[in-house]
């Protein structure tokens, strides 16, 4: 029998680590701001253990804490993965906020609220849980993107992604508000069920007016198009370590909404939201691919194949099938860490006082760094699709799902803007194996980064490897995501 | 007699103003601060109105929680917005341009 907090626990643990945290950050000084370091580490993966014990004991799904909360394996893969890729993160950002001298313990706090405010997303099982669990993370990522608060563009970013964000958590809770005076509920299985009884539902207006703002608020958490504006901008303001955290982690957390929210809360309404999904998706797929080529920037030519990347994961989710949705959470788990990776190099290739933004930062990377210059090949392969790196296998499950859902013609568009999207992604290779490097003006070349810490190079390593790996091997991966949507039934 | 259609007319109205604002205003980033504050304060109306409507006390704790999330947010908006102030030494919504491609 298992307490109500039990339920929790997890949770608790980080919010308990956070605030030792956070406390121990405030006695140290500069030189033992290691200590803070290895503190937000050690939360992390203590907590990675909590949710292992607490996630996989072999039972169905537990809801539980006044049915608000749920444990079930699907919520501990995607928590465990996001507490494992925050750990990734915060091993660039040791280097990161060092060369930057921004070697402030306020990222890691900021940074475990917002994994904190993820997890609460992935386990609540209520409409308000899922709520708090959103502003939780979107009100860290604000602060997190104004964190050099010197610097007119990552201030401009975070003023953008503020406004942005908060419209998205409006229009969410407008469909919110909508969905609780339809139903009359707030708990997602009640609002399943009565659903469920309500007949002719696809074609019901106000239901399918509620839709369409829970939708555009998914859309935008994810930043398909058209609800993307914020993302290229906030991509490219922000500091490079935020980039790198804003745009892999929380991809995950904005796919454990669409599931608890519509695949799970509105599957009797899949034929409205799948629809929706279908344009946005495939809007994503074009426009993300073609603008990419037209960027200088290699962080805002990421926010693009982001936006690409995203589409493809909406699409995955819009078939509303077992197949469908493991596809789409083995795409949003590979894309999570392709993308650490890729801004991982980027961070790997600055040095103090510079920071690696531009497209022709790349230019002879091979001559001066071969295996990182390997490393980053491997990545954007992996984006780009080209067997044998995991990104392949990624996309023929989401597109393999949509061809089952009888719609080829989709499926079409998504194969040929993939083929216009790595047009970019080999650009960028040609620049670091075929072009000679620019010298940087003053510094007389861009040396090799000799002062790279060990822990940085074999993350970056094992993430270019991963991708290798999982591409040969992706039945294991794929065999964990399938199995744990099974155990919820989606 | 009001009935809950009359609350939920006031609350889509406020809700399409406060977004018609963000979109129209050129000037001020005052005002889109004032916006979102407004659109959540209309999502609260639809919750209280259908809190009553239903007989249902969920809806009225979930307004507790916006309103707590809503000082929240206002904090971190105008925080946001002191240090772009600081750096531009304007807050019109105009001079927001230096990211763009």
């Amino acid at each position: 029998m298992m307490s109500p907090f039990d339920y929790a626990m997890p949770e608790i643990f980080l919010l308990a680590a956070v605030c030792v945290v956070l406390l121990l950050d405030i006695f140290l000084t500069r030189d033992l701001r290691e200590v803070t370091y290895l503190a937000a580490q050690a939360s992390l993966l203590a907590t990675a253990g909590v949710v292992y014990t607490h996630a996989f004991t072999g039972n169905e799904r537990l809801v539980g804490l006044g049915r608000h909360y749920v444990i079930d394996e699907l919520g501990g893969v995607l928590k465990i993965s996001i507490l494992l890729l925050t750990m990734v993160v915060f091993v660039y950002a040791r280097k990161f906020l060092r060369d930057q001298s921004m070697w402030r313990g306020e990222f890691f706090v900021l940074s475990l609220t917002a994994v904190l405010g993820m997890m609460i997303m992935i386990s609540g099982y209520n409409l308000l849980v899922l709520y708090l669990g959103l502003e939780l993370l979107a009100l860290s990522m604000y602060a997190l993107v104004a964190m050099r608060r010197d610097d007119g563009r990552a201030t401009e970013a975070a003023m953008k992604y503020f406004v942005l964000g908060a419209i998205a958590s409006g229009l969410l809770l407008y469909g919110l508000s909508m969905l609780y005076g339809l139903t009359g509920e707030l708990s997602i299985r009640q609002i399943h069920e009565y659903l469920l009884g309500v007949p002719d539902s696809g074609a019901n207006l106000p239901l399918l007016f509620t839709l369409v703002f829970l939708v555009a608020a998914v859309a935008f958490k994810f930043g398909a198009m058209p609800f993307h504006m914020w993302l290229p901008d906030v991509y490219h303001g922000a500091p490079t370590i935020v980039t790198l955290f804003l745009g892999s982690v929380p991809k995950i957390a904005a796919f454990a909404l669409l599931m608890r929210l519509l695949a799970e809360g509105m599957a009797p309404l899949a034929s409205g939201w799948s629809q929706l999904f279908l344009v946005l998706g495939l809007l994503s797929v074009a426009g993300g691919n073609l603008v990419a080529i037209a960027q200088t920037s290699f962080k805002r030519m990421l926010a693009y194949s982001t936006i690409a990347h995203m589409g493809f994961i909406l699409l995955g989710a819009m078939t509303a099938t077992h197949a469908g949705y493991s596809a789409a959470m083995f795409y949003v788990l590979v894309y999570a860490l392709t993308a650490a990776g890729a801004f991982g190099v980027l961070v790997v290739m600055g040095r103090e006082g510079f920071e690696a933004d531009s497209l022709d930062d790349l230019k002879g990377l091979n001559e001066r760094n071969p295996w990182l210059a390997f490393i980053m090949l491997l990545l954007l392969f992996s984006m780009a699709g080209i067997p044998p790196t995991v990104g392949f296998y990624a996309k023929l499950a989401v597109i393999k799902a949509v061809v089952d859902a009888n719609l080829v013609w989709a499926a079409v568009i998504m194969v040929v803007m993939s083929v216009a999207g790595a047009y970019y992604y080999l650009r960028a290779i040609k620049m670091m194996y075929f072009d000679k490097p620019e010298p940087a003006p003053g510094s007389g070349g861009i040396s090799v980064n000799a002062e790279t810490g060990l822990d940085c190079q074999i993350v970056i390593s094992l993430n270019g490897v991963l991708m290798l790996v999982l591409g040969v091997f992706p039945g294991l991966l794929m065999g964990v995501c399938s199995m744990a949507l099974q155990a919820s039934s989606l | 007699m009001i009935t809950v259609t009359h609350y939920l007319v006031v609350a889509a109205i406020l809700f399409a103003i406060s977004v018609a604002g963000m979109f129209l205003n050129r000037k001020n980033m005052l005002l889109l601060l004032m916006c979102i504050e407004l659109m959540l304060l209309a999502v609260n109306l639809n919750f209280v109105a259908f809190s009553q409507y239903l007989n249902d006390m969920g809806g009225q704790i979930f307004v507790f929680f916006i309103l707590t999330v809503a000082a929240a947010e206002a904090a971190i908006g105008l925080a946001i917005l002191v240090t772009l102030f600081r750096n531009r030494k304007t807050i019109n919504v105009q001079n927001l341009d230096s990211l763009k491609g």
